[in-house]
């Protein structure tokens, strides 16, 4: 995953990474094509995931890897639309348990991945190898005859 | 956004029992543990009621609604309450992605709040 006109970062589990993170990939989906309500969003699927990742997979230490790869993608049926993977080499958990929860138990915390899974068309997370999660998202532009919040998996 | 600058600032231009307080710039992980000192101790004097100026906040992720669920919690256990303010349009839709906007006060503007 990576040619001309990707995106590629490492970064540290460090909160003051988030800003630039996020600018980073709204500099890119603008230069790519994408609507000002669809950049805000990858914007904040990134920074969720990121957060995710330096809480719960770093559990708050600061200075460790996470590498974030931006790709452009071009789905037959879909049509054009971005691929972003993020990679720790953290904790492990088991896919199955990375879940949103129930909304009406308003509470702080548990929201970034029902935030994530609400503004992407698709999210998978693996564990990678023995060491650390794979968060892979994609996100496809919308076409003007193609109402949002469609086809979501 | 340079890693020395604040990224959110916060500034209060009345005074409890009702208080106007006004937030601006990008509400994240990183500024979350500040505005939580900061705004949880505005709960903790005696207070009538909170108005939170957001007409300035370009940004809000989960941490950022988080700590206002938290906020919320604190000032009604002291049983006052709090309104918030001139949400823009992309920090608005993280609430109602949330379904936080059900769970909040929401007013246009200051004055909106301030007459409720």
């Amino acid at each position: 995953m990576s040619g001309p006109g990707d995106l590629h970062l490492e970064l540290m589990s460090d909160p003051c990474e988030l800003a630039g993170a996020r600018h980073a990939i709204a500099d890119w989906a603008e230069a790519h094509g994408w609507a000002s309500d669809d950049i805000a969003h990858l914007a904040l699927a990134v920074d969720e995931a990121l957060t995710n990742v330096i809480r719960h997979g770093y559990s708050g230490c600061a200075g460790e890897k996470i590498v974030l790869n931006v790709c452009a993608i071009d789905d037959p049926r879909r049509g054009p639309g971005v691929e972003i993977e993020v990679r720790d080499f953290g904790k492990q958990v088991e896919p199955s348990q990375i879940a949103g929860r129930d909304l009406d138990d308003v509470r702080p915390g548990g929201l970034g991945v029902h935030i994530i899974r609400s503004v992407m068309d698709s999210v998978e997370y693996t564990k990678a190898g023995d060491c650390g999660m794979r968060l892979v998202m994609r996100k496809y532009q919308r076409r003007a005859d193609q109402p949002p919040e469609t086809e979501r998996s | 956004m340079s890693k020395d600058q604040a990224p959110v600032q916060i500034r209060t231009s009345q005074p409890p029992p009702r208080a106007v307080v006004h937030l601006s710039g990008e509400i994240d992980l990183r500024s979350v543990p500040e505005l939580q000192a900061s705004l949880l101790g505005l709960a903790r004097g005696p207070l009538e009621r909170i108005v939170l100026d957001m007409s300035g906040v370009t940004y809000i992720d989960s941490s950022g609604v988080g700590t206002l669920v938290v906020l919320k919690r604190e000032i009604e256990r002291a049983r006052a309450r709090i309104v918030l303010a001139g949400l823009q349009p992309k920090v608005r839709s993280v609430f109602e992605i949330t379904r936080l906007d059900r769970f909040f006060t929401i007013a246009d503007s200051v004055d909106e709040a301030q007459a409720s």
